[in-house]
């Protein structure tokens, strides 16, 4: 008995070949494009772990001087006071095209890491003499440590694969040399073992802070609100694929409704009829979900890398290119394949068990009633009004993305009521016993089109509103980039000599010579960077403030005020007026705040004579160089000559602008994949709906048929229909896409980077777009009215024969 | 790291398993360090300094106190000096690195710290006069290294005293020379085992006015132990009627070599030569997983000496990234009296 009632179940399958096919690509789709976002963040989140797990980052104590590097002399104090601490150097370097991080450890005192523990126990460890003594080892990522062989300066390179891809690991002694600072250290760590009796740090360093393990910004609390961002990308993009089981299943289960209805009059009892289809959903669910993940690991494979450059750009989170199988990964990627085919397929299967025995296998019954589509757009409403309220309401990025989801939720429930209310307004001013028709036909199918429709308008949606946000911001950083990066030339001096030497030798030459000097200090918010100027007209003329205070310039410069990024601003709710607490007993007023696009952390600007005050260690290296543009190229060339400086060294304005440009759109190659993902879907989505409905129509366009208009009149109706429906939906589509942006660029961005952003319109963009809907529904109706135009007419004539 | 156990083995002259990895070179005088010499004149207060051209040296203080509770305590101090390379150079990158080990050794339990540093910085190093040897906050310091102050502390105990030494250097061997081993290996070796101490401990269980004697030795070499060879038993024993006896055993494959001072109350010293003093292990005890020797029978014929020497408790294992064992001893049999024993290679 089983086995024949399999066989009719599966016979289905067999004579619509192309509706499993859909079936399985929207399993598909919804699983590999779900999946790829999760495998890509827990790759990244692998990627922090191991970085932490292996530079043992974030497990001791740390001690600082807010005021710049520690002397050495002030760690022997330390250490003679009975201390434990063990010492740090770090820097960056650039290597090539690489900016690669310097970890300068004391070997002798720090807790053993695994990439020096693993290279000792190596085949060849190295002679710990080697190690300790000049010119010393480097430890690198075995890919890093080829880019860095062809480096003769450097000392020789042991490949370590426990290490992130951007990190030289070296003994303090080796990084001193490297990063040409000598007798510095970065931070102590707090050993765990501290002997009996040591006297309080506030006795022996009182200007050492003490920043605990726990309360330090970590990556993965950075990099928290990009992770979000991702997986409600891909969630969207779940819900997306959903719609397309959701319509297959039903359309299947439509067209089994007489054999089911056959299969019962046989004797075969309903529940075991439903357990038998729940396990066929089940078995395509896991193949569909098997083909996703498929699908994903390739998708997450080809994006990871932008990624990675993304996070490292954004946050210098360390995360590899490489993507590796995990075991969980597929186990919940199938998971979710089957939970949401048989979310997407509950409805259907609940219907099908209620179906009375003898109830004929008409359309209406199969269809909600209208009186639904009010409680659904009502319910719609409520959503829309639920997200602003929870955005009010509830501070956090979290509650940002719930509104996103209330109102993008909401409004495709509304949508089938809008599009029906715009249709019955077409209806009414009809002329015509055709075009009656025609406006009455599509209100007909819309229930069975609204899902598809609703799909496409979150497709829609989403597109114009990540779209807009994206385009708004690079227009935005394009013109900040402008408004900062105003000096024709930057240089970056090996020591506080050099740097001394180079303005002195510039000054005569050139405009200006602007130092940039900064320092880290901790603030409560989390690690602040203070920087300070000299008077200059390029800040005063282009400085990018977006809040400022009456003679801004004029009181920072006097050292009476500070000038505070967005970030900063936003993060700890200080505006022109407040006061910042610098150190203990320095505070200041803020007289403004400055945009600050691609940086994750607070910042502040004082006047160069208030920064030596508050860190008489900050060294002076750094310096943008104002002179006539043209002759940035060959004063460029000048500097390294003159000071045998590297090339790296000294920089120009364009191409520092350029570099910037290029992380920035490399930051958003990842959300147009997936944006232009979900639209190919909801295209899909279009044609498996109208497919559904085809085998449905027939009745409904027989008697049409029979009344005269041709099958070609008919299939070009079919075609309009589709693109009208799309049409509207894309109307409707813009308003709603149009709040998103807004949503994304001032509650979203503010919540998940720190800045807002002015909004920006690209009516081109709508066009492209709407443009590209319309092909998309015209290509999805185009297969059904093919159909029509070759449907024998002895089809047609059948529907008065057999049906009903 | 390994940097640290490597250190250790050097210290203690261990043909450590790393050796036959690739440092099997090591052994021998090559490398450019000096070797000690047969003849060599000591040369007072640069002697009491570090010999940065020799690979190993060590500031060895060891102390048997009685508390004013009436029990018997141990106090172990010691700074090791390694070098990488022969030379002495300024900051991080300095080829010399030192280790301090210090412990308090009561009847029944044992506190133990260790130190690390670099040589060029600051952290540890030792100046001959005035006197000072030091790893972070712990020092040994005097004018010289007749009366000094000793300090040192770990997470559960800390240590302040005062010695004064009440007589002579001692030097070993042949004036200062002491073979380690029949090919020839050998250090320059001399001890104050004549201090008089008194001081306090602070311990978990409260604090311990105690007094007694300490013991100095100082030693360096360039050469590891020969290849035969796996450990040592070291003993350092002070009778009740002022003699004291240094004495050792090198265990080796093709048989011990063994060697010992005699030093009278009055300091005069009389080296005696391999085969002359013999060790017999009468009783081990299980510590840390390790089978280790308590109590020994060490006869010297040629003083009429025959004595039991009975761990004050077999728990003064020194848990350190190289262990060993290092504790208090007491003295029975024909002669009475107290020291200490340190024992490698278990």
């Amino acid at each position: 008995m089983t086995w024949a009632v399999t066989q009719a179940l599966l016979s289905h399958w067999r004579r619509h070949r192309l509706q499993l096919a859909t079936l399985l690509i929207g399993i598909a789709l919804a699983t590999g494009l779900w999946s790829a976002v999760q495998a890509i963040n827990a790759e990244a989140r692998a990627s922090y772990q191991r970085a932490s797990d292996q530079l043992a980052l974030g497990r001791y104590d740390e001690l600082r001087d807010p005021s710049g590097p520690i002397p050495l002399a002030r760690y022997v104090a330390l250490r003679r006071a009975g201390w434990q601490v063990a010492a740090v150097l770090e820097g960056s370097l650039q290597v090539g095209d690489r900016r690669v991080q310097v970890l300068g450890v004391d070997m002798v005192t720090y807790p053993a890491l695994p990439a020096v523990t693993q290279v000792e126990q190596s085949d060849t460890p190295p002679d710990p003499a080697d190690m300790l003594t000049a010119p010393g080892r480097l430890l690198a990522a075995p890919d890093l440590a080829q880019t860095l062989g062809v480096r003769s300066d450097f000392p020789p390179i042991l490949p370590s694969d426990a290490l992130p891809s951007d990190l030289i690991l070296t003994d303090i002694g080796v990084a001193e040399t490297l990063l040409n600072q000598p007798g510095q250290i970065s931070r102590l760590i707090v050993l765990p073992d501290q002997p009996m009796g040591i006297p309080p740090l506030s006795e022996i360093a009182p200007d050492l802070e003490r920043i605990n393990a726990s309360t330090r910004l970590d990556t993965t609390q950075l990099t928290d609100s990009f992770h979000l961002n991702l997986t409600a990308f891909g969630l969207l993009s779940f819900a997306v694929g959903l719609f397309i089981v959701h319509g297959t299943v039903g359309l299947a289960f439509a067209q089994r409704r007489g054999m089911i209805r056959t299969l019962r009059a046989l004797g075969v009892s309903m529940r075991r009829l439903v357990w038998m289809i729940t396990a066929e959903l089940t078995l395509l669910a896991l193949i569909g979900g098997a083909l996703g993940l498929i699908l994903g690991f390739f998708l997450a494979g080809a994006l990871l890398p932008d990624v990675a450059a993304t996070l490292r750009g954004l946050y210098g989170a360390p995360v590899d290119g490489q993507m590796r199988l995990q075991p969980e990964w597929v186990v919940a990627g199938l998971a979710i394949a089957l939970a949401g085919t048989l979310l997407a397929s509950g409805h259907a299967l609940h219907r099908l068990s209620r179906m009375p025995l003898l109830s004929g296998a008409g359309l209406q019954a199969w269809r909600g009633a209208a009186s639904g589509r009010r409680a659904t757009a009502l319910i719609g409403l409520a959503l829309i009004a639920g997200g602003f309220v929870t955005a009010y309401a509830f501070e956090g990025l979290v509650a940002g993305f719930a509104m996103v989801a209330g109102i993008l939720t909401g409004a495709a429930l509304v949508l089938p009521a809008l599009l029906s209310f715009a249709l019955s307004l077409l209806q009414r001013g009809a002329r015509g016993p055709v075009t009656q028709w025609v406006w009455a036909d599509m209100r007909a199918q819309l229930p069975g089109l609204s899902l598809a429709l609703m799909a496409l308008l979150l497709a829609l949606a989403a597109n114009i509103g990540v779209g807009t946000m994206v385009s708004s911001f690079r227009l935005t950083f394009t013109g900040w980039l402008d408004q900062r990066l105003t000096s024709e030339l930057y240089v970056t001096a090996a020591d506080d000599q050099q740097g001394q030497q180079i303005a002195q030798w510039l000054d005569p030459q050139v405009d200006a010579v602007l130092p940039i000097r900064s320092i880290e200090l901790a603030h409560l918010s989390g690690p602040l960077f203070l920087y300070g100027i000299v008077d200059h007209q390029s800040y005063r003329q282009n400085w990018p403030l977006i809040a400022s205070s009456d003679e801004v310039w004029d009181r920072v410069l006097a050292g009476e005020a500070v000038l505070i990024n967005e970030q900063l601003a936003r993060r700890s709710n200080l505006w022109p007026g407040d006061d910042l607490t610098l150190k203990p007993d320095q505070t200041l007023t803020i007289a403004g705040v400055y945009s600050d696009y691609g940086n994750p952390t607070g910042q502040a600007i004082v006047s160069m004579a208030q920064l030596d005050r508050i860190a008489p260690g900050a060294d002076t290296r750094r310096f943008g160089i104002r002179l006539a543009p043209e002759r940035a190229t060959e004063m460029a060339q000048a500097l390294r000559d003159q000071f045998d400086l590297p090339r790296q060294a000294v920089v120009q304005q364009a191409s520092m602008k350029a570099q910037s440009l290029a992380i920035f759109d490399k930051t958003f190659v990842v959300t147009s994949a997936l944006n232009i993902l979900t639209l190919g879907v909801a295209g899909f989505a279009i044609l498996t709906s109208l497919l559904t409905l085809w085998t449905q129509r027939l009745p409904q366009i027989a008697p049409v048929w029979a009344l005269g208009l041709t099958r070609a009149q008919l299939a070009r109706i079919e075609l309009l229909r589709s693109v009208l429906l799309a049409a509207l939906t894309a109307v409707l589509a813009l308003p709603l896409g149009l709040v998103l942006a807004w949503a994304l660029l001032a509650v979203i961005n503010v919540q998940a980077f720190g800045w807002r952003l002015p909004m920006y319109l690209f009516p081109e963009d709508w066009a492209y777009l709407f443009a590209l809907t319309l092909l998309a529904a015209f290509i999805a109706a185009a297969l059904p009215a093919l159909r029509l135009l070759c449907l024998p007419p002895a089809d047609l004539l059948k529907v008065f024969a057999y049906e009903r | 790291m390994n940097v640290k156990a490597l250190l250790f083995g050097l210290l203690f002259l261990l043909p450590a398993p790393m050796w036959a990895q690739g440092y099997a070179g090591l052994g021998g005088s090559a490398d450019g360090f000096d070797i000690p010499k047969q003849g060599y004149q000591f040369q007072f207060p640069r002697d009491h300094g570090p010999h940065p051209s020799f690979r190993i040296e060590w500031w060895y203080l060891t102390a048997n106190l009685i508390g004013e509770d009436g029990r018997d305590y141990g106090v172990q101090w010691t700074l090791f000096r390694s070098a990488l390379k022969p030379t002495q150079t300024d900051g991080w990158q300095s080829p010399q690195l030192w280790m301090g080990h210090a412990a308090v050794t009561t009847p029944d339990a044992h506190y133990l710290a260790e130190r690390l540093s670099r040589g060029g910085i600051g952290q540890a190093g030792v100046t001959a006069a005035p006197y000072e040897a030091w790893i972070d906050e712990w020092h040994m310091r005097g004018p010289d290294p007749d009366t000094l102050t000793l300090t040192a502390s770990g997470e559960e105990f800390h240590y302040d005293l005062s010695l004064t030494a009440l007589g002579p250097l001692v030097f070993h061997g042949d004036a200062g020379y002491s073979v380690k081993s029949a090919d020839g290996q050998a250090s320059h070796y001399y001890s104050q085992p004549f201090y008089d101490v008194e001081g306090v401990l602070y311990l978990p269980d409260g604090d311990v006015a105690v007094t007694g004697q300490g013991w100095l030795d100082r030693e360096w070499s360039s050469q590891p132990l020969a290849e035969d060879q796996s450990g040592w038993d070291w003993f350092s024993l002070s009778f009740d009627d002022g003699d004291k006896l240094m004495a050792f055993r090198l265990r080796g494959g093709r048989g011990d070599f063994t060697a010992a001072t005699w030093i009278s109350a009055d300091g005069t010293a009389t080296p005696l030569p391999d085969g002359s003093a013999s060790f017999i292990p009468l009783e081990t005890a299980r510590v840390e997983g390790r089978d280790v020797p308590v109590t020994w029978q060490v006869t010297l014929p040629d003083y009429d000496l025959d004595v039991e020497v009975t761990a004050l408790t077999p728990k003064a294992w020194m848990a350190t990234r190289f262990e060993y064992w290092e504790g208090p001893v007491k003295v029975s049999g024909n002669r009475s009296g107290r020291g200490y024993l340190e024992m490698t290679g278990y």
